[in-house]
């Protein structure tokens, strides 16, 4: 599939408002990568870049390899026992599999939101946010340096305003859809220059959803955004690019109104039109 | 066969009731402000109190908790952190036996190591017994508590960038300390209790004391050796003491309730 490398020259994307970036450099390269459980191989020889300030989709099946794929780019793939990655992923040119990179430093660099909303349930709603200031006990900022932080990511995430009185309250309390908003601030808090998003509305109401895919659109142009969706419509709403996956490999990427009129491979033709999924 | 089963239900509680009752009846009229801060009289003479034993009890408590808990809440979080790791699971099964280990072979055993060697009984084996006594408790009790712990959170913390450890200490175990606070408190009502491991090591005593390497009072002791005695002012106050006794475990079980259901946070809130 090495023959289907994204294209550096990104055609403008049709989505509302369309707002492409310019001679979008990739942010992240992704190189002949295997991502393996055991000898299972899950991503397979996968060669993918993720332009600079767009969102790019990563669509196809359940078990088709999008998450873990996702997950290999903040080397959060290895923290599962057994498991193994081959290949390079190069966050602004540097290998971050490279010998002597520790993960932490590439976890911080790239922020990541789960399926289920994931607050701490011990913390407040402004600890949650800070959580990710306070990860090492070395260089933590100033309290008020960290409430400032904190109103600007709530502020980006657009819950400011719904949690301001009750900062000190405990995360739980927040439905399910703020909760999701909140750990996308706790995410955005540490100035990641990439955010990964693994179905991050799949547990959500329809309203919800909108509100997180709202954010999503404010988020290009300052951050990378990759997200991870078997909702087609919802890659098709919010995305620049969409990456098709289909039992591990990657079949094509493409400017998202392009993947979704005109696609190159029969089997995205196939999963799109609905044939199967 | 509901009835039968209802049956059963009433005569498990059956036990508990009968002792509540006879100890308010035997023990209550002996409990006065002096039993608790007065030391005992000799015999013959009437009233005195068992202030000794009672802070006795608190310190033997207080050294045991002070192995108990630390050792029990780190084995606990590695077995649960390290699942399948053959270390961990060696560990989880002889933690399993300590847990059965009749606590008068964990006298004999704490008596053999602290006590002969250095030639006397002291408070410091008595609470070192009773501390080898918790941790299987408290070992088992965290792995418990830190395994409903999400994986979800402790991915979303890695994520943030958070060490491993960091994540294990200040997300998991955090977030599990509600329920293992519950179960450290059910361990030390457990060992508050005991008798047979301080027979050989704290061994009592009439006098007061709070020195961890001298032989100390406590509570059981002093009621075995006043119910076993031919008088009946001490009959008397081993009731009281008894009744002492069993209201400081059941306080201890109703806190573990409350920090339970306590609001703040927590797995299962």
């Amino acid at each position: 599939m090495t023959d289907h490398v994204a294209t550096l020259t990104p055609a403008p994307p049709v989505t509302r408002e369309s707002r492409a970036v310019p001679d979008a450099r990739p942010r992240i390269s992704v190189r002949k990568l295997d991502a393996l459980f055991g000898s299972n191989r899950a991503v397979r020889d996968v060669s993918i870049d993720f332009p600079d300030g767009q969102v790019t989709a990563i669509i196809g099946p359940s078990g088709c390899g999008k998450s873990t794929l996702l997950r290999c780019l903040n080397r959060m793939h290895e923290t599962i026992p057994l498991t193994s990655v081959n290949g390079e992923v190069l966050l602004d040119g540097q290998d971050v599999y490279a010998r002597g990179i520790n993960p932490i430093e590439v976890r911080r660099r790239i922020g990541m939101v789960f399926q289920r909303p994931t607050p701490f349930p011990t913390m407040s709603i402004r600890d949650n946010v800070a959580a990710g200031l306070r990860a090492s006990s070395r260089e933590r900022p100033s309290r008020q340096r960290e409430d400032q932080i904190v109103e600007e990511s709530l502020n980006r995430a657009g819950l400011w305003d719904e949690v301001r009185d009750r900062l000190r309250d405990s995360a739980t309390a927040l439905s399910g859809g703020q909760q999701q908003r909140l750990c996308i601030a706790r995410a955005m808090a540490t100035r990641p220059s990439v955010i990964l998003l693994d179905e991050p509305t799949a547990s959500l109401d329809p309203l919800s959803t909108q509100k997180v895919e709202e954010l999503v659109h404010q988020l290009r142009g300052s951050v990378t955004v990759i997200i991870v969706t078997h909702n087609m419509q919802q890659a098709a709403r919010v995305s620049d690019r969409t990456a098709f996956m289909l039992l591990g490999e990657l079949v094509e990427t493409a400017p998202t109104s392009e993947i979704f009129t005109t696609p190159h491979d029969q089997r995205t033709e196939a999963y799109i039109t609905g044939r199967f999924g | 066969m509901s009835g039968v089963l209802g049956l059963a239900a009433v005569l498990a509680t059956l036990p508990l009731i009968f002792l509540l009752v006879h100890l308010m009846r035997e023990g209550a009229s002996s409990i006065d402000l002096a039993f608790f801060s007065r030391m005992p009289k000799p015999v013959g003479e009437t009233g005195g109190g068992m202030a000794h034993a009672i802070v006795g009890t608190l310190i033997l408590v207080g050294v045991a908790g002070a192995i108990g808990l630390p050792v029990g809440m780190g084995a606990g979080l590695y077995l649960a952190e390290q699942r399948g790791a053959r270390l961990a699971t060696s560990v989880r099964f002889l933690s399993d036996v300590l847990n059965g280990m009749p606590s008068i072979v964990m006298g004999i055993f704490a008596w053999h190591f602290l006590v002969r060697p250095v030639g006397h009984f002291s408070a410091l084996a008595g609470g070192l017994a009773l501390g080898a006594m918790m941790i299987p408790l408290v070992t088992r009790a965290t792995e418990e508590m830190v395994r409903t712990v999400p994986t979800a959170l402790r991915e979303a913390a890695l994520a943030l960038g958070y060490p491993r450890w960091r994540t294990s200490v200040v997300i998991v175990l955090r977030t599990a300390l509600p329920g293992i606070v519950t179960a450290a408190l059910v361990a030390i009502a457990r060992i508050a209790g005991e008798t047979a491991p301080l027979l050989f090591t704290a061994f009592g005593n009439q006098y007061w004391s709070t020195r961890l390497n001298e032989p100390i009072a406590a509570l059981p002791l002093q009621i075995y050796e006043y119910a076993k005695a031919p008088y009946d002012e001490w009959h008397r106050l081993a009731w009281a003491g008894a009744l002492v006794l069993i209201a400081l475990v059941l306080i201890i079980s109703l806190l573990a309730r409350f920090v339970t259901r306590s609001k703040h946070g927590g797995v299962g809130d």
